[in-house]
């Protein structure tokens, strides 16, 4: 038998901590690993300093001729001149304030959700928003004048063809997705073919059936936009892939949960719409961000049917004969706006995940 | 139907695929008849009571629960289901719904009920079981106790003269089954028609009119509580008797 | 009768056949819009245009082809370029991924740091812009042939593409080339027969040590038994282009630099997930049962590692296919590009071309699918 007299606690040995030990431990532990350090080192010391050297140092900032371009660096005044074109593509300068006006309405938007927290209403104001906006951009309203839409490109373009395809793409890949799980042999053939046909082809095809083909299916006298017709591929191109992540989410469901709503009397509706859906959602909103993201980046690919996005953009920027040789600018820049928005959003899909893992518990 | 009959299952038989999982069972409750079904696992009895509400089908059979035949037509199995409640091993609440939610959810969106006295309703009985101070959390809070007797609650709001429980307590750890038990016999008290599954012989012996022994799918015996424990006929319950009453 | 339309059985059964029936109507007036607008272009039907003269050069096709030939063989060039890029971008972006994908879980913290730098970095950029990237800024700064960069062995790049040497199909190099591919089925069945002797004799053979010399020795010897005489096509400078040697073109090296930088990204995560997916507790109960760290990394890390690993590393091999698909923004001879490209543009028949095209690429999935399953199945891990 024996009593211990409480101990005081210490501080850990000067040798197992501070910046000396973690460099030891972390970077020069055994000999392959200093290796290994010493050749990454050098692997940024030969990439990052020039790409600095052009990017920054020696790069023209100010300005707007050709000629204040005098160092070796980047141009930046290049992009400076021609940010407009990259922002809003062909739209008439003089118009660009409803663009601007809609941009802002977002920021309103989001002031005004602190406000009211039911689903309902902010649902109603998002459609409110959506009207005005397509009233803003496109015209032909109230006096507004109509831009068509072959004038429209760069970001704007981008972030149309994106937040359309978002949002008309959900509603198909939930019903697809419910039609999957089914258990009448020819509503799930149906969707199972869809879905498998889409995941089997690349968007290019897609995107090639429904600005060439698609007009065929229609008499004569109906036309189809440019725009739209993309905006067509795009979106039952996404579906498909929103459909599949929501099954992932559904099938996470436990049977019970049909059972018990069964048992309480809802109809097929009022189950998979208050009970089912709102939980595989929260399961599939991960891979939802995710194919938000990867929709966000298929975007570009619009430019080969002939579309004005924010890639197409640099090209036609660095055709003009003035600024010729601008290409690479043009290519860096628009590459980090395109990483900026993807980046954001996949951290933003990581603090989502994170909050859902701690919400199961 | 016979008067004072709330349940009259007639040759009743289903397969599953080719095992054939309930064979030709009778059975006649009583309006306010407390019934406890027993047995070894997979004898049918979840799939029997299952099949009262229709969450189950069955290919040859009649089941009629109070004046309503039980079969695929739209209008009866919704009046089936407003009548008789199932209350489930694993409770089934809905996480993403608070618990006053959860008890809500039928009568507004089924009934039809403003929300207010669906709100009202649901707080009478969450108050009944207990639970009135928890109306504002989520499931996952709440202990797997706690949880149940929300779903006896949820049940308990549509008013139903029938109650099926399946194993409600099967799934609890030990020190929680004695507060739902205590529901149960409250319930039993006031003078519904429930039927039970369950393993909980004391129970069974407190409140139950007749216990039944189920076996590979059939009905083997039937009995009062006392003749049931005390005199068992039958040597597949007496094996089973055995089993369960030796731990 | 009205009781039948509450039963649940009758009402899908309805259901079904109102489905169909509008899927059917719905076909029924597209098609038929279809047949009217296509006489009133003079578009014509059928795939007798296949047989029609392409009448246009292909700069890279690996079979024969001149302007004479038919669409038939513009289909067949076009479907070989898209298979060779899959191909070659498979094994890059299988390489670079697993290495990235194993830095990713260095205890070296710089290393672990840039590992996940370069993945953060080109997965969040669009494939379609890295490709143009590559083709319009990186090439395009290349030299001039005629100030081409050189390199050992009669290398060349600039900004016309790559050079360099083509052995030619001598006795030397069929005899190598037979010895490579022998020694690596021996090697197979070398290993095959070495874990039997283990089984049955608990000697070890060392398969990696014997195997890898073969790998080197064996085609040297071949060389010389073959008449030690590689004849090499050097490219070489005549004029203002290279002449001789193999070209390797700036579109075939922008689409694959691109495809396997970006997939390589997918292809990392998947294996560094998959590693990581095997518990702590499985490799410190190898340790305790004496495992060295390399047995217990093959025995019982691997193992399971990779069956985690394996699908979506296939699934990315099939974006890669697909994304292929690209090559038609800078110009790449593959199906796109030539067959729903300039054919299309030839021809005119948009149904019958855009539908063989993705029947292509349909039939690519369902092979790679069909692999998966056969894989999956042969992996799973047996439960109750």
């Amino acid at each position: 038998m024996a009593v211990y007299e409480l101990k005081q606690t210490l501080e850990a040995p000067s040798s197992t901590k501070g910046m000396i030990h973690w460099l030891k431990d972390n970077l020069f532990s055994t000999p392959i690993n200093t290796l290994l350090t010493l050749s990454g080192v050098a692997l940024l010391f030969y990439i990052i300093p020039p790409f600095l050297n052009w990017a920054v140092f020696d790069a023209d900032f100010v300005g707007s001729t050709r000629e204040q371009c005098t160092s070796g660096g980047a141009c930046w005044v290049f992009i400076h001149a021609k940010i407009d074109m990259f922002m809003y593509g062909f739209y008439p300068a003089a118009e660009v304030w409803r663009l601007k006006t809609a941009l802002a309405l977002i920021l309103v938007i989001v002031a005004i959700f602190k406000f009211f927290k039911s689903n309902k209403i902010r649902f109603s104001i998002l459609t409110l928003y959506f009207i005005i906006s397509y009233i803003l951009i496109s015209g032909g309203y109230f006096g507004l004048e109509h831009v068509p839409t072959e004038k429209w490109g760069g970001l704007m373009l981008t972030v149309v063809v994106a937040t359309v395809g978002i949002i008309f793409s959900f509603p198909i890949g939930i019903i697809v997705a419910f039609g999957r799980q089914s258990d009448l042999p020819i509503i799930k053939s149906v969707c199972v073919t869809y879905v498998e046909l889409i995941r089997g082809v690349p968007l290019i095809t897609i995107l090639f059936m429904s600005s060439i083909v698609l007009p065929l299916f229609f008499p004569e006298g109906v036309t189809f936009d440019k725009l739209l017709r993309a905006l067509i591929g795009l979106t039952f191109f996404q579906a498909a892939y929103v459909a599949e992540n929501i099954r992932g989410g559904l099938q996470s469901i436990p049977s019970g949960q049909y059972e018990a709503a069964d048992a309480i009397g809802l109809s097929y509706w009022q189950k998979m719409i208050l009970v089912i859906l709102p939980q595989a959602l929260k399961v599939a909103i991960p891979n939802l961000v995710g194919a938000f993201i990867s929709l966000f980046q298929d975007t570009t690919l619009v430019l080969i049917i002939g579309l004005f996005d924010l890639l197409a953009m640099v090209r036609i920027a660095a055709a003009d004969s003035y600024w010729l040789g601008m290409e690479t600018e043009g290519y860096v820049f628009v590459t980090a706006i395109f990483w900026a928005f993807c980046y954001g959003m996949s951290r933003y899909s990581n603090k989502l995940e994170k909050q859902f893992n701690t919400n199961l518990k | 139907m016979k008067d004072n009959n709330v349940i009259e299952i007639k040759d009743l038989n289903k397969w599953y695929g080719d095992f054939h999982v309930l064979k030709d069972i009778n059975l006649e409750v009583k309006k306010g008849e407390i019934i406890v079904v027993c047995g070894p696992s997979g004898s049918g009895k979840s799939t029997l009571i299952r099949c009262i509400n229709y969450l189950e089908q069955f290919q040859e059979g009649t089941i009629v629960v109070d004046g309503i035949q039980v079969m695929d037509d739209i209008k009866k199995i919704k009046a089936l289901r407003e009548d008789v409640a199932m209350v489930f091993q694993h409770f089934n609440l809905f996480p993403h719904l608070t618990i006053v939610d959860n008890l809500t959810l039928s009568p507004i969106w089924v009934k039809k009920q403003p929300k207010k006295d669906a709100i009202a309703t649901a707080m009478k009985f969450l108050d009944r079981v207990g639970i009135a101070e928890q109306a504002d959390k989520y499931p996952n809070q709440l202990s797997g106790g706690q949880q149940q007797r929300v779903a006896i609650a949820r049940s308990l709001c549509k008013n139903p003269s029938i109650m099926l429980f399946d194993e409600p307590t099967s799934a609890l750890d030990p020190e929680m089954v004695s507060e739902v038990l205590d529901v149960m016999i409250e319930l039993a008290k006031e003078g519904r028609t429930m039927i039970c599954v369950t393993h909980e012989m004391g129970f069974a012996k407190k409140v139950a009119d007749r216990v039944i022994f189920m076996d590979a799918g059939q009905i083997v015996e039937e009995n009062t509580p006392e003749e049931f424990f005390g005199n068992p006929e039958s040597d597949r319950l007496k094996t089973f008797l055995d089993q369960i009453l030796s731990h | 009768m009205l009781a039948l339309l509450r039963n649940q059985k009758v009402r899908g059964i309805l259901f079904q056949i109102l489905t169909i029936l509008s899927v059917v109507a719905f076909l029924w007036y597209i098609g038929d819009n279809t047949m009217t607008n296509i006489e009133q272009r003079g578009i014509k039907t059928g795939f007798a245009f296949l047989d029609g003269t392409a009448g246009f050069e292909i700069d890279e096709a690996p079979i024969s082809f001149s302007s004479s030939d038919t669409y038939g063989r513009v289909f067949l060039v076009g479907l070989l370029n898209t298979l060779i890029v899959t191909f070659v971008g498979i094994i890059f972006a299988t390489i670079l991924g697993l290495l990235v994908g194993i830095l990713r879980l260095s205890k070296n913290w710089l290393i672990r740091k840039i590992a996940t730098a370069y993945i953060d970095i080109f997965r969040n950029i669009p494939i379609l812009l890295q490709i143009l990237f590559w083709y319009n800024v990186v090439l395009n700064a290349m030299p001039s042939p005629k100030q081409s960069l050189e390199f050992v062995g009669g290398i060349f790049v600039n900004n016309r593409g790559l050079y360099i040497p083509k052995p030619d199909m001598n006795s030397t190099t069929i005899f190598v080339l037979t010895s490579l591919a022998i020694v690596f089925v021996s090697i197979y069945l070398l290993n095959k027969w070495a874990n039997k002797r283990q089984e049955t004799t608990g000697e070890d053979f060392p398969v990696i040590i014997v195997g890898f010399s073969a790998l080197v020795l064996v085609p040297i010897v071949a060389y010389f038994i073959g008449g030690a005489d590689f004849n090499f096509d050097y490219p070489a400078l005549r004029g203002f282009n290279f002449q001789g040697g193999k070209t390797i073109s700036p579109e075939f090296l922008a689409l694959t630099f691109a495809l396997v930088i970006y997939t390589a990204t997918f292809i990392a995560e998947a294996i560094r997930s998959g590693i990581e997916a095997v518990s702590k507790g499985q490799k410190e109960a190898a340790a305790s049962i004496g495992l060295s760290g390399y047995q217990a990394l093959k025995l019982v890390v691997l193992p399971q590692a990779i069956r985690i690993a394996i699908p979506p590393v296939i699934n990315q091999y099939l974006n890669l296919a697909k994304n292929s698909s690209l090559a038609a923004a800078v110009g790449y001879p593959e199906i796109i590009t030539l067959f729903a490209g300039i054919t299309l543009n030839q021809v005119g028949q948009a149904i019958e071309i855009i539908a063989i095209t993705m029947l292509v690429y349909l039939t690519i999935s369902l092979v790679v699918s069909a692999l998966l399953n056969w894989f999956n199945h042969k992996m799973k891990i047996k439960e109750r």
